[in-house]
């Protein structure tokens, strides 16, 4: 039940990045949620549906990309997929690995909608 | 997570950092964790921790698994060897404060009211209730949970996970996110083992193993002397290493920095 609080940081964040760009609206958040980052996407889609009312996204779509649990062996090197309780190496089997990805839980970008500048540059 | 600037690219997501944009939107590339305030108020926290050579244990756990029990036991063996202050964290009521005040020991409690976790900036609140001058070993316990705690830096050093071997083995398979945050995991009410057949410590340790993780496990029994010693010994080390290093940090940082002048890396951050 945390997703209310990580959802509430979502759309401060969001307001801050819509208000510098002089934003009218904001139509798609695309987030990352690795299966590893202690957030359960349907659980934050359902908190967003709640939280967006009344804010700049109140319009707007909460996409997630999901990235894989990997894992690079500290033994031998090899790079695997594995299930998110099970972060052994697929090769040799050992548990020194260091995690490539799955545990995400970042916003990557956001769409605004700019009145009449379509083709404004993206800052830098 | 980049173990170089803290950004969250890496290898095996960066295709996600794609570049895009609408005809009749701007599309803005963020990357930027969705904790962020948290972990900015983590960071005050962790810098008022260092500065007053406070070290800082998190602990964590399911309700029941005897937090309170093992910070009871731990200021009583601890008592002529450091000043141990405590931050607690419940949903409702004053009743672990109450037991660890009754102990001598000065302790905030935080009452959550509906919230499963305790974040940054309610320690921070608490810490204006708790002077930190004289104080070597501050202990925050959070709400027993086992899912939402591991998701909120609190500005902590160590975080330490208590298995109770009345719980099922299989926790550590169970619940990833935070075993994997552990830095030590107590497997507690070990004296119960024998009339327990269910728990089997080997297995709740291959549990572990499995997240990835050399993370050490000790067994205790709160209740019981003899059996806090490795949890002892665990503290007294931490605690040691940690003086040391703010000792050390201490040595290289200038007198009262200027506007603008870069500090070393707090001690303790992780990642």
């Amino acid at each position: 039940m945390h997703e209310l609080s990580v959802c509430q940081a979502l759309l401060a964040q969001v307001r801050e990045i819509a208000n510098a760009h002089g934003a009218i609206g904001v139509r798609q958040i695309i987030v990352a949620v690795g299966p590893l980052s202690g957030v359960e996407p349907a659980l934050l889609a359902g908190a967003f549906q709640m939280a967006r009312a009344g804010s700049c996204a109140a319009q707007a779509d909460l996409i997630f990309e999901q990235p894989p649990v990997r894992v690079r062996c500290e033994e031998c090197g090899a790079d695997s997929a594995c299930a998110a309780n099970r972060l052994l190496c697929a090769e040799c089997g050992g548990y020194r690995t260091r995690l490539l990805s799955g545990d995400e839980l970042c916003l990557l970008r956001i769409e605004l909608s700019c009145a009449d500048e379509p083709h404004r540059p993206l800052a830098a | 997570m980049c173990e170089t600037c803290g950004c969250t690219v890496t290898s095996g997501n960066v295709h996600l950092a794609r570049e895009t944009r609408g005809h009749d939107a701007q599309v803005v590339e963020v990357l930027q964790k969705l904790l962020a305030s948290n972990n900015d108020a983590a960071a005050h926290n962790r810098a008022h921790f260092n500065e007053h050579s406070v070290f800082v244990v998190n602990l964590m756990s399911s309700p029941g698994a005897g937090k309170t029990a093992l910070l009871e036991a731990t200021i009583d063996a601890l008592r002529d060897e450091c000043n141990i202050a405590v931050i607690e964290g419940d949903l409702e009521t004053e009743n672990d404060a109450a037991r660890v005040r009754a102990r001598g020991v000065p302790a905030v409690q935080i009452t959550t009211g509906s919230a499963c976790h305790l974040d940054a900036e309610l320690v921070h609140r608490a810490l204006h209730e708790l002077p930190m001058d004289g104080i070597d070993l501050l202990f925050i316990e959070n709400v027993g949970n086992l899912v939402c705690p591991a998701s909120f830096d609190l500005g902590q050093h160590r975080n330490v996970v208590l298995l109770s071997v009345t719980e099922g083995d299989d926790k550590p398979a169970k619940y990833p996110v935070m075993f994997r945050a552990a830095d030590l995991v107590v497997l507690s009410k070990t004296d119960l083992l024998g009339v327990l057949d269910d728990f089997e410590p080997l297995r709740a340790e291959a549990a572990l193993r499995a997240l990835g993780r050399g993370t050490p496990l000790i067994h205790i029994a709160a209740r019981r002397t003899p059996a806090l010693q490795p949890w002892l010994d665990w503290l007294r080390c931490e605690l040691g290493q940690h003086r040391t290093a703010s000792r050390q940090f201490r040595a290289r940082t200038p007198a009262p920095a200027g506007a603008g002048q870069r500090r070393p890396t707090p001690v303790g951050a992780r990642d």
